[in-house]
Parts: C-alpha cells; sequence; structure tokens
C-alpha cells in the first residue's frame, strides 16, 4: 500500500447501544450516543480541523481549533468536547469559523519555525495540514516576540528526540503517556508562555526520567517534535505493510513503514486488536537486529566443533546436513534424531519442522520451546477445563473488578496488555498481586494493589489452597455456577479436601510467609468483588508443582463462578509471540496437530494418507529428555529452528554436555547463538520482516505476517525447512505458506475455517475456527466447557526438592526486563541495552548487609550446579531471603545456577527456585572464563579460499 | 538414561497422584508414562525394576510393573485424554 496516515477520528469511540442522528453540514449522520462532534463528522467523512484531539485519548478542548457553529446554541463550541445530540445541525465550515481558525493559527505559527522544507516532518506534520487546512497565509503578529525557537534539543532516548522548539503544547505526549501507556511520566512544566513539555523532574531527561520508551508520545505528536531519529536518517517512508510483532505473547499489529526496501519506522495498528494501536518499546523501536552485524546470511558447516566455521553454498550445506542425518539414521535409528520447533517462527514454519521430524527424520522426537514456560498450563487447564487456552481476548479485563496477577509481571514481560489493564485498575477494578517481588504494578501511578502477598518462592500451591480454604469455609462458593458447569463428585471431594485444617492460612502462613489476615482478605475479595480474572505467567510454571498450581488456579475460577463472560477467567500470559501456534501445530512429542496422540491409529493413518509415509506410533523425547539421552549415545542429532537452549534452558553445563555429545547439532538462527557454539551446521535464518505467515498470540488469535523486504539469506525459514526436507529426499513443493496453512486446516479439526484469505480479509481469526465456531470464540467456556463438566483437581502441596541449607541459603529467582527479551538475541543487538547492559543480582538490604554487599559489588552467585558472577543490586523488591536476576546476557549465563528439577507432568524446569549462596567476588567464575574462550574459539569463521 | 533420574521422575508423578489413594496413583503414573515417555525411557524404566528397584516408591513401581507386563492403561486424568481424529475441542498448548 502507498504512505498515507492511519485515519484519526479526533476522539475515541464510544460503545452504547442508544444511536442519535444529527446533521453535520447537511448531511446526516447516526453514531452512539456520547460520541463527539468531532466524531461523527469525521465518521461521515468530513474533516474537522484539530491539532490537539487524537483518538486514542480523550478530548482535551485546548487548541481551540475544531470550534463548530451548533443551531440555537451560544458560541462556538470545541467538537472534541461536544457530545452529538438527536437532531442537532451543526456547521464546521463558516466566515466565522474560518476566521477564528486562522487567529488561533497565527499564534501557534508565530512560535514556531518556519523550516518545512529542511524539516523531517515535512509532508507528514499536522501543524503543516492545518495550516493548510485554515487556509493561513500571513502571519499578523510577526515573528519578532518572544519564542521558544532556540530551546535545546533532548537526544537522549536512542530511538526519538524531543525537539522543543517545534512544540504547540497541545498536551497530546502527555495524555498519551497517561491515558494510552500509563506510566504518567510526562508532565507541562510550568504557566502560560513559559509551558514546556517536561519528563519527570526538572533535572531529568528522556532517558533518566521515568519514561518506558513506548513511544505513544511519539506516536501522538502532530509536529516534529517527538519524532524518530530513523525518520530523520532515512526520511520520510513512502508505503507501509501491516504485520505482527515477533516479541512476546501479545501479538501486536504494525504497520512496517518502508521507503524502498528500507524500514523506516514501526507505527502500531490501531486496527489492531490484540493491541488497539499501543505498543512497547521492543516492538516499536528494536527491530536493529534485522541489519546487525553480526547477522550471519551464508549457510556454514564444519566437521568437528573443534573447527572455524566453513562458508560454503546451500547446496553443500544441505548435502552435508541430509548426509550426516542419514548416516546417524542407518547407524542408529530414527529415534536417535529430532528437532525443536521455534515459538518465534510462523505456525507454517513450525508445522514443516515438526513435520520434517516425523516424516523425514522418522521419530517423534519434537519439542518447542514450550516444554520450559507453559507445558504445565497445558496439562493444568486440560485436565480442569477440558483444553488449554487463554479463556478471554485482553479486551476482557476493561470488564473486571478484581484482577489476580500471580507469578506474572505483566509491565516488564507484556507492556501492551498491562497498559490495558492499569488503565481499568485506574477505573477503580481491585488488584491482588501474588508474587515474591513487588512487581511495578504493585505500586505505580494511581494504582496501589488492594493485597501484595509476598509469598516464598515454591509456595503457589499452598498459597492457592489457603485461599481456596477460605472460599469454601467461608461459605463463599458460587453454588449455582458450580452445580450447573461443573462435575458435582469432584467439587465435593476438592471442597472436602481444601476445607481440612492444614490448609488453612494460618496453619500455612510459615510455609508460604503469607500472613494469615493477608490471604483471607484476598481470598474474600476474590470471590465477592464482583468479576474476578487471573492472569498468570511462569511464575506460576516454572515450579516443581507448576501443573498442580494451574489446577489450583483453575479450581480457584470454577468455585467463584469467574468463567465463561467478558471481565473473568483463566489467563496464561505467554512468553514468546507465538507459543501458542507452536503447540497448536504439533510441536509436542507426544501428539499432531490439534492435539490428537500419535498412538492414535486413526490420527495416524490421516496424515500418513497426507504424507505418504508411515509415522511411529510412540511419543518422542521432550528437550531436557533428548540431552539426557545424548548423554548415553542413543539421541545423536538435532535440529534447532529459532531456539537458543544453551542460554535459555536449565542447567547449562548438563546442556552443553548433551549438545557436545552429539554428532550432528544443526542450528537455524539469525545469529551464531551460544548454541551454535556446539553446532556442526550452521543455516541462516530469516526475521519476521523478511516472512509471510501466521503467528497466534495468547488470546488464541491468529494474525498474518506480511514480508516487508526480501530475506537478507536469500530463503524464508519454511523454504530453509523444506530444501532441507527436499535433501532428504521428501519431495516437497510448496510455493508459498498459505498452502502449509491449507494443509494445515485440511489435516486440524481446529482450524478448519482458516486461510490466508481469510486472514487477509478478517484481519484476525481467534481459534477454533470450524462448523461449530464459523467466526472463530473470543471467549471460551461461555455456555459449558468444551469438554463436559469443569473438574475440580485436589492439588496436594509437595514442596521443591531444592532446598536451602547453611551452603546455599537464600532462593533464587528468575526473569525478564522491559527492555529485553528471553535470551537476548535480538534486543542485545539494538540500543535497548542503554537501559539493561547487564544482567544484575536483586538483594534485599538485610542479606546484603550480612554479606558486606552494596550496589555495584561483583558478587559470586552459587548454587549445587555452578557458580557466575554479576553486579548486585540492593533493593526491597524482593524479600529477604529471595535475590533475583535476568538471563538476557550470555556473558553471565543464570542458567548455570539453575537446576534440573522440573514439573511432574511437563518437565517444565523449575527456574523460579534455586538454593544459593551470594558472596562478594572480584572476578568472573572458572565457568565464565571458560566458555568466554569457548565461546570466542567456537565462532571463527575460516576466511574463503582464492578462486583457482 | 540415568537410572536415578529415570527414577526420581517416576517417583515424582506418583507423588502428585498420591492424594488419590495407591492404586489410582498407580494407574495415573502408569497412564502417564504411558503417555508421555518415550520407548527409551520406558525400556529403561522396566531396567530399574529388575536392577534397581529400591529406587522407585510403591505407586511408581507398581505402574512400571503394569506397563511391562503389557497392559494398555485407559486414561485416568482428562490430561491423558486426547482429541479423536476428528475432533478438535481439547487442547493442552503450553
Amino acid at each position: 500500500m502507498t504512505y498515507e496516515r492511519q485515519k484519526d477520528f479526533g476522539t475515541p469511540e464510544v460503545l452504547s447501544e442508544t444511536q442519535v442522528t444529527l446533521s453535520i453540514d447537511g448531511r446526516e449522520v447516526t453514531v452512539p450516543a456520547g460520541t463527539s462532534v468531532m466524531r461523527a463528522a469525521a465518521e461521515c467523512g468530513g474533516s474537522i480541523p484539530k491539532l490537539c484531539a487524537t483518538d486514542n485519548v480523550k478530548a482535551f478542548g485546548s487548541c481551540r481549533l475544531c470550534l463548530v457553529e451548533i443551531e440555537g446554541r451560544k458560541g462556538t463550541p470545541a467538537s472534541c468536547t461536544t457530545p452529538a445530540e438527536q437532531g442537532m445541525i451543526v456547521a464546521t465550515q463558516t466566515p466565522r469559523l474560518e476566521k477564528l481558525r486562522r487567529g488561533v493559527m497565527e499564534l501557534y505559527i508565530s512560535d514556531h519555525p518556519l523550516d518545512c522544507l529542511t524539516c523531517s516532518a515535512n509532508n507528514d506534520c499536522e501543524l503543516q495540514d492545518q495550516a493548510a487546512a485554515v487556509g493561513l497565509r500571513d502571519v499578523r503578529f510577526g515573528y519578532d516576540g518572544a519564542d521558544h525557537l532556540g530551546a535545546p534539543t533532548d537526544t537522549s532516548n536512542p530511538y526519538f528526540d524531543f525537539d522543543p522548539s517545534k512544540c504547540i503544547v497541545c498536551s497530546r505526549c502527555v495524555r498519551a503517556c497517561d491515558e494510552v501507556q500509563g506510566t504518567l511520566a510526562l508532565t507541562i512544566d510550568g504557566r502560560g508562555f513559559a509551558s514546556m513539555v517536561s519528563a519527570g523532574q526538572t533535572t531529568d531527561d528522556f532517558l533518566s526520567s521515568e519514561c518506558v520508551s513506548c513511544g505513544a508520545c511519539v506516536q501522538a505528536c502532530p509536529t516534529a517534535t517527538l519524532q524518530e531519529k530513523s525518520v530523520k536518517e532515512i526520511g520520510k517512508p513512502e508505503r507501509s505493510v501491516v504485520t505482527t510483532c515477533a516479541y512476546c505473547g501479545v501479538g501486536c499489529t504494525f504497520r512496517a513503514e518502508m521507503r524502498g526496501e528500507q524500514l523506516v519506522r514501526m507505527v502500531p495498528w490501531k486496527d489492531g486488536k490484540a493491541n488497539r494501536g499501543h505498543s512497547c518499546v521492543k516492538g516499536r523501536f528494536a527491530w536493529g537486529y534485522a541489519n546487525h552485524a553480526d547477522r550471519i546470511t551464508s549457510p556454514m558447516v564444519r566437521e568437528s566443533i573443534h573447527e572455524p566455521w566453513r562458508e560454503v553454498s546451500w547446496v553443500e550445506a544441505l548435502e552435508f546436513t541430509a548426509g550426516r542425518l542419514r548416516t546417524i539414521r542407518e547407524e542408529s535409528g530414527p529415534r536417535a534424531l529430532g528437532g525443536i520447533t521455534s515459538s518465534r517462527c510462523t505456525n507454517e514454519e513450525t508445522f514443516l519442522v515438526q513435520k520434517l521430524v516425523r516424516a523425514g527424520f522418522g521419530s517423534n522426537n519434537v519439542d518447542t520451546c514450550a516444554r520450559v514456560c507453559h507445558s504445565p498450563t497445558g496439562y493444568g487447564l486440560k485436565t480442569t477445563f477440558g483444553t488449554s487456552a487463554g479463556t478471554q481476548d485482553f479486551d476482557s479485563v476493561m470488564h473486571s473488578d478484581v484482577v489476580l496477577v500471580i507469578g506474572a509481571n505483566p509491565t516488564d514481560a507484556h507492556p501492551v496488555f498491562a497498559s490495558r489493564m492499569k488503565r481499568r485498575l485506574r477505573q477503580g477494578a481491585k488488584l491482588i498481586v501474588i508474587d515474591p517481588r513487588r512487581i511495578d504494578l504493585v505500586r505505580s501511578p494511581h494504582i496501589a494493589a488492594a493485597h501484595h502477598l509476598a509469598l516464598r518462592p515454591g509456595t503457589n500451591v499452598a498459597v492457592l489452597t489457603a485461599m481456596a480454604h477460605v472460599i469454601v469455609t467461608v461459605g463463599l462458593v458460587d453454588e449455582t455456577f458450580v452445580a450447573e458447569r461443573c462435575e458435582a463428585d469432584a467439587f465435593e471431594e476438592w471442597s472436602r479436601f481444601v476445607a481440612e485444617e492444614r490448609h488453612s492460612p494460618e496453619f500455612l502462613q510459615d510455609v508460604t510467609g503469607v500472613p494469615a489476615q493477608t490471604l483471607r482478605e484476598a481470598a474474600r475479595l476474590f470471590a465477592t468483588g464482583g468479576n474476578g480474572a487471573i492472569y498468570y505467567g511462569l511464575g506460576v510454571t516454572e515450579h516443581s508443582q507448576g501443573s498442580s498450581t494451574v489446577m489450583a488456579i483453575a479450581n480457584l475460577a470454577m468455585a467463584t463462578g469467574n468463567i465463561g463472560r467478558p471481565g473473568v477467567g483463566v489467563n496464561p500470559l505467554r512468553g514468546q509471540n507465538n507459543v501458542q501456534g507452536a503447540c497448536d501445530m504439533g510441536s509436542f512429542p507426544h501428539e499432531l496437530s490439534g492435539y490428537r496422540h500419535i498412538s492414535d491409529g486413526d490420527v495416524r493413518s490421516l496424515f500418513e494418507q497426507d504424507w505418504k509415509v508411515t509415522l511411529d506410533d510412540e511419543p518422542g523425547l521432550r528437550i531436557p529428555n533428548m540431552l539426557d539421552a545424548a548423554l548415553d549415545g542413543s539421541f545423536r542429532a538435532i535440529y534447532i529452528q529459532g531456539e537458543d537452549i544453551l542460554q535459555s534452558d536449565p542447567d547449562t553445563r548438563h546442556v552443553a554436555a548433551g549438545l557436545a555429545a552429539m554428532d550432528c547439532v544443526i542450528v537455524h538462527d539469525l545469529f551464531l547463538n551460544e548454541t551454535a557454539n556446539y553446532a556442526h551446521v550452521f543455516l541462516p535464518g530469516s526475521t519476521f520482516l523478511e516472512k509471510d505467515g501466521t503467528f497466534t498470540n495468547a488470546e488464541r488469535r491468529m494474525q498474518l505476517v506480511r514480508k516487508v523486504m526480501e530475506p537478507a539469506n536469500g530463503m524464508q525459514d519454511w523454504e530453509v525447512t523444506q530444501a532441507l526436507a527436499n535433501a532428504l529426499g521428501l519431495g516437497w513443493d510448496y510455493t508459498h505458506p498459505s498452502q502449509v496453512m491449507d494443509e494445515i486446516a485440511r489435516l486440524t479439526p481446529t482450524f478448519a475455517g482458516v486461510s490466508f484469505d481469510r486472514l487477509e480479509a478478517e484481519g484476525s481469526l481467534q481459534w477454533p475456527v470450524n462448523e461449530a465456531f464459523p467466526d472463530g470464540a473470543p471467549v471460551m467456556h461461555e455456555a459449558g466447557f468444551v469438554r463436559g463438566k469443569g473438574l475440580f483437581v485436589v492439588t496436594d502441596y509437595v514442596p521443591t526438592d531444592e532446598k536451602t541449607g547453611p551452603r546455599f541459603p537464600l532462593l533464587l529467582t528468575t526473569g525478564r526486563i522491559l527492555s529485553q527479551y528471553n535470551v537476548g538475541a535480538q534486543t542485545r543487538r539494538t540500543a535497548n541495552v542503554v537501559w539493561h547492559e547487564e544482567d544484575v543480582l536483586e538483594v534485599h538490604p538485610t542479606d546484603a548487609e550480612n554479606r558486606g554487599l552494596k550496589s555495584g559489588d561483583w558478587v559470586r552467585l552459587a548454587s549445587r550446579k555452578g557458580e557466575t558472577t554479576l553486579r548486585a543490586k540492593v533493593t526491597d523488591r524482593v524479600a529477604p531471603g529471595v535475590v533475583y536476576t535476568t538471563f538476557h546476557h550470555p556473558e553471565t549465563q543464570a542458567n548455570v545456577v539453575t537446576t534440573d528439577y522440573s514439573d511432574w507432568a511437563t518437565n517444565c524446569p523449575e527456574y523460579k527456585v534455586t538454593a544459593v549462596q551470594v558472596a562478594p567476588s572480584n572476578g568472573p567464575s572458572d565457568w565464565q572464563e571458560n566458555y568466554a574462550e569457548l565461546s570466542g574459539r567456537s565462532r571463527r569463521i575460516a576466511p574463503a579460499e582464492p578462486a583457482e | 538414561m540415568d537410572a536415578a533420574k529415570l527414577a526420581y521422575m517416576a517417583n515424582q508423578i506418583a507423588r502428585n497422584f498420591d492424594a488419590i489413594g495407591h492404586d489410582k496413583a498407580a494407574l495415573a503414573t502408569a497412564d502417564h508414562i504411558d503417555k508421555f515417555w518415550d520407548p527409551r525411557m520406558k525400556a529403561d524404566g522396566f531396567r530399574i525394576l529388575d536392577n534397581d528397584p529400591d529406587l522407585l516408591g510403591p505407586a511408581a513401581k507398581r505402574a512400571l510393573e503394569t506397563l511391562r507386563e503389557g497392559h494398555d492403561p485407559a486414561p485416568q486424568t482428562r490430561a491423558t485424554e486426547f482429541n479423536a481424529v476428528n475432533e478438535g475441542g481439547r487442547s493442552d498448548a503450553g
């Protein structure tokens, strides 16, 4: 599409069942009651001049440019703040209005640099447009008065500049920060002529302020005051393509605004149903990794991991790889081969990888990174609700009265959804946070959690069962819901179980660390506060009782009747952009797409006929089991697409040993990641900007990913997998990912109604999309659970075997930070490092004092598994006895210290509980030194041999 | 595969079914292993029965014995009920 701005209706959409009809410039228009006159005019194709109004923030009425005349009313009211009424007759263009608007515009322009021709916003500036719209020809006041033209530009933010000389003080940036992002970092400092947009305190610039660099202010700015540096460097975009973000599971859609083959900027798509026109610092700005110098665009191979890499042609790389795979299969059988699909790649790509493993390698040894994040969600929700998926869409939170956040940190890990949640909390919804850390949500501008249950890591089940104890014993169960929607016998058994005294808050408070009274109040609030919604993340799942915790959450939702309508539900906040889709596509070793077990002969037969192969009828290995099997020699080859298991998976030394034991490690990625240190084949990957396909977000929303530039490596990832399949003789002939989706739809009942054409026409679809749900399902379990009735499950608290003791007295828990993503492979290669250039260890002041530590000190973090060093940050965000760090940087390798304890049902690692000791240090650990040496040696690329 | 590790996994599964009683826990553990373990893991689990039976708790031991005897346990939990070929309702998306 050619470049044009997204349509701006001036004021937000109003949802009302009452409609009013009015006349605007002789045209009749019908709009929901409460809609502004400005928006009503825009709805019928009109355009009232405006500067301070934009449709993602509330009307402000300050610029006085949008004045209109209304028959029977005195004066010239602002159309942005005037609601449309039945029978109203409005005139938007009259000589009187034209004169008034020109006067207003003269005042603005008298204090504005007249540098349009050299301004980076030339021809993309609302001030310029409105000056033309009002017919400005002259400024009667001249340009000699006091002005702001000499105000210095703030260039501190790596992605955008703030040039106050161009500011018209419309407050759109301030209101966007308040209303859209919810950070409230900006304000208008001073009065009258001295009024000026200010980030934080007067001593702050944008970088040092509380600004989270979401870019909402930049998007809101009508001039070049707040503008992307990339626009200044590259120029105004010429075209735009709507595509889907490749970071977290929110699944924001963006307009990739292009100039030729260069991406100029990513602008949130206002019609995107997941993000509603908002974004975070990663999605909007952190795409520079796509062109980073570290990117590898040629295939490489080596005989052994001790040799340097050798750049080769695609043909040679594929022959080398296929040869090794064939040899291993002949020597050790097909079950010696396997693969890992990527939750960052498209549905079509993950489908092809699992198809390659099953149909080409001949085994079911395929797994995905959901193994190490939300696999317990799958087990827990399937057991209780009959199906595992987020029960709501993101819009649902706007109908919640009580929001319970457990084991999640949405403002850092799912920031765009967090902004929506914060908006609802500012409207008055109550918040309960269950987390060992005082996450930002607990107390932020205009938000304070009603209760923060700072539990001891590893005691989620005990806390949730204690909440259930209160609800049952006090008589707060929604008896009607339970009677109608749940299995009666199971409920009786569960209610007897939770009612036992050993599950009371008083009995458990010494175990959980949560005061009984606080827990009782939180339970009462959740059960009685209206619509109660539960949002959770990896702080729930990454435990030895992750699956039990998910079931305890589901029990709580069913007991209080919080299922099956907007505002309630159980909502796993998924970590990666397509983790839902990767699971849907048959990435687990025990099942084919659509969650059908591999041992089912009818299921296998369907795929065998379509794929013309015979499939193994036994489940394959999960990722941790693959590594174990590698060490005993029975698993020898792995194809890893878009994952860096050496950095992301627990017990790094075990992962390294497993990879080193294999005879063929194929890494298909953008960069020589840490796993590639142990690889024999490197197949260069393509970024999300370079491919077509679909992602499925945490709402089960399937959205198109559209190619905006050619792949730097020459092939999209699905083409690379197809080339490898064909090197093994499979004879695939897809010419576009839409054909893969057609195959998925043909073979998978849940997706029977999905196609690229349909997604193109409708923007997105929330599965299931089939005969029963032809248009998808935003809210699940509305009339009844998908499979029969809801099942209460007894969840006995079983303490983890990872124990603290004299040698390791502290508990380490790990997580993410806003500016970085997962192992940091992408975000570390962007300017986001200015916010987080290294992993740090949060230590409580008491624990720090006992060890003689202060912020900035190097500390040794040691567990039974290993040790690393990093800098300390002394903070009371963590409770005494708890330390916290992130895992974004390979130099730290936080997973050197995590253990191989895992969830009992799914083997999801217990990242969140590791017994550790912290002590002062003066240098890197032996592991870090050895690894740095290995890493440097392993990344050597042999110089190309000169041509004969 | 490492016997101690496999035994730990089997015991951990059984322990989390403890609340439903020994016989049901053993059957549920057998069902779980049957649906989610790779053949070499099952085979190595059977070897533990012969070589290191003391590594196994009662329910885990009974579960592995049940499988070695060739029983194909019916689904004991909804987690081990999967969609039939033309069904689409269930999901265990992680």
